[in-house]
């Protein structure tokens, strides 16, 4: 089974993000492999240890994104691709998706490609999906369970109403959301093989497409407005009369 | 400005969502809407009563389930041909995804999770949250057809006209062999959707807490812990059942296996904004504020009165969670008259 993982270096989600003289910064909090991006080189390191196979990581940045990619290696991936050029800069998802999806076939022969459901910067959660669609693989998003039968694959998807029950044939791209399971810690013999393990760069020139034009553009980048409230604490009295003033607080609101 | 819209729906209920996208569409001109399923020509009545001037129904057995490769070939060739200015989903699971594989096949961008917009000359300028709502961010789309999806009670829902109608064109589905079959469903252990919800209570890691409990003889130290949390959220939920609520969880109490994680909310579960949100024995982690800031009314019960999700609750209670949250239930209850 071949196998990818495309992985993404976001801030960490305990960051505080605010908006600086028009620059986003999170201040010295540290960039760390999307935590979604942790469930998917879970499910693909399970399917290589019941299968057989490699996995490879990939990601798009520059050198900084290369600790996404040694996360993923400490974890148990075999080996890691950074794609890197001066062009892929403010990307939007679909650019993204084609960038990825010729770094997929230029590996060439892939059975199964991972994404976590989201990056957790965007927040846009398209990119799975889009890139499936580049290569015309199915689009197995939102995945919890994922079991492989010879060529074909057998996922439980979230969706509103519970779980959606699918089946497909492989190649196809999987997301994958957080009751897929607990992803490993990197283990003390993967960080030092991580440490040590040499991460070839992919330009475009190398992946043989042209710079990928991005059409959704970010005029401005906000602080949300503040919230104006100072917190009534309801007190004195027996839990039962604090709990009728409160009831009567919250009616009061008029929006139950 | 030509607008469509694609009404989200799983076996005939549409997502609500869909028909506040509807009424976006209606402040920017004409309303075509998207109705694909199999035995759904109710729905394409009901889209006209929330403002539709045209559905394009898609009705056949072989969009009996929702399949990404299925709906967007059908709707990527309707797009193709009738070339609309705008296409808007609600972002649900499948509106967002159809959402992004449309845009590939159509060669356009997508604008996701929008929570404003205006309108100048034909262009859509949004705004929509990043990093989980730690900031807001506007976009444009240079390309056409420029396609949003819509946050979910971040629009008003268009009020019912029982009756009014519209053109009804029945399309057809894209022929084709699509590489996926659905084999079926699990439901959701019932209750209402959180991010549909009005009023969500949800409970932390303090729900554990409670010294008064005995756990069952015969049960470790982390059984035991679950058990006691499992009690607690007993609590959230009676509560939550009165007032018709959801109910949501901090990681922290995910984490513990207190609670299922469908139930998560905050920046790695689901964003909401509800008009009430009671959190119960959740301090507020700013990943747990970040899923929930934009809440109406915010209601936080918790003993240490030092908390963070104090700075953005409109009420408070410091206090014992176990003893305010079954009076809570009680009064309302009463008030109600349930």
């Amino acid at each position: 089974m071949k196998i990818v993982v495309c992985v993404k270096q976001v801030p960490d989600s305990a960051a505080k993000v605010v908006v600086e003289n028009g620059k986003v910064s999170w201040g010295d909090a540290p960039l760390v492999i999307n935590p979604w991006d942790e469930y998917a080189v879970e499910a693909a390191l399970r399917q290589k240890e019941a299968l057989g196979g490699s996995v490879t990581a990939i990601t798009i940045g520059g050198e900084g994104s290369k600790d996404a990619l040694k996360h993923a290696l400490a974890m148990g991936a075999d080996d890691a691709i950074l794609i890197s050029d001066p062009a892929l800069v403010n990307m939007d998802t679909q650019a993204t998706a084609q960038v990825l999806a010729a770094a997929i076939q230029k590996i060439g022969g892939v059975d199964m490609a991972f994404f976590g459901r989201q990056a957790l910067d965007g927040d846009a959660g398209l990119v799975p999906a889009q890139t499936a669609r580049l290569l015309g693989w199915p689009a197995l998003t939102l995945s919890s369970v994922i079991k492989v039968d010879g060529g074909s694959v057998k996922v439980e998807r979230g969706i509103e109403e519970g779980r959606q029950i699918v089946t497909a044939k492989l190649p196809a791209v999987f997301s994958l959301t957080k009751d897929f399971g607990e992803p490993r810690y990197p283990s003390f013999m993967g960080i030092r093989k991580a440490s040590r393990a040499a991460i070839p760069t992919w330009s475009l020139a190398e992946l043989g497409i042209p710079a990928p034009v991005s059409v959704i553009a970010w005029p401005e980048i906000m602080n949300p407005p503040s919230r104006e409230v100072t917190c009534e604490v309801i007190s004195g009295g027996s839990p039962q009369e604090i709990a009728e003033a409160l009831a009567d607080k919250i009616l009061a609101e008029k929006v139950l | 400005m030509n607008t469509w819209v694609y009404v989200d729906h799983f076996k005939g209920t549409a997502l609500p969502a869909s028909w506040e996208a509807i009424g976006v569409g209606k402040t920017l001109g004409t309303v075509k809407a998207l109705v694909f399923g199999s035995g759904v020509e109710a729905l394409a009545k009901t889209a006209f009563e929330y403002g539709a001037d045209e559905v394009l129904l898609a009705d056949d057995p072989a969009l009996a389930d929702y399949r990404a490769e299925a709906f967007a070939a059908t709707l990527g060739k309707l797009a193709a041909d009738g070339a609309p200015d705008l296409l808007l989903f609600p972002t649900t699971t499948r509106g967002r995804e159809l959402a992004g594989m449309t845009a590939i096949d159509l060669k356009t961008g997508v604008m996701v999770d929008v929570i404003a917009l205006e309108a100048a000359d034909g262009k859509i300028t949004v705004t929509r949250p990043i990093y989980a709502g730690k900031l807001l961010t506007k976009e444009t789309c240079s390309s056409k057809p420029q396609i949003i999806t819509l946050r979910g009670r971040a629009f008003p829902k268009p009020a019912q006209q029982a009756g009014k109608s519209g053109t009804l064109t029945k399309v057809s589905a894209a022929a084709g062999d699509f590489p996926t079959k659905v084999e079926g469903y699990t439901t959701a252990e019932g209750g209402v959707s959180l991010t549909d919800a009005g009023v969500i209570v949800a409970g932390g890691r303090g729900v554990s807490n409670n010294p008064a409990l005995t756990p069952p003889a015969g049960l470790d130290e982390k059984q035991a812990e679950v058990w006691r949390a499992q009690q607690g959220f007993a609590l959230v939920k009676d509560l939550a059942a009165v007032l018709g609520a959801a109910v949501g969880a901090s990681r922290a109490a995910v984490d513990a296996g207190y609670i299922p994680y469908p139930n998560q909310v905050g920046q790695t579960g689901k964003v909401v904004s509800p008009d009430v949100y009671i959190a119960c024995g959740i301090s507020g982690a700013i990943q747990h504020l970040a899923g929930m800031r934009t809440s109406k009314v915010i209601v936080a019960i918790n003993k240490d009165a030092e908390a963070p999700i104090f700075k953005l609750a409109r009420y408070g209670v410091v206090g014992d969670l176990f003893q305010i949250l079954p009076a809570l239930s009680a009064a309302f209850k009463k008030k109600l008259g349930k």
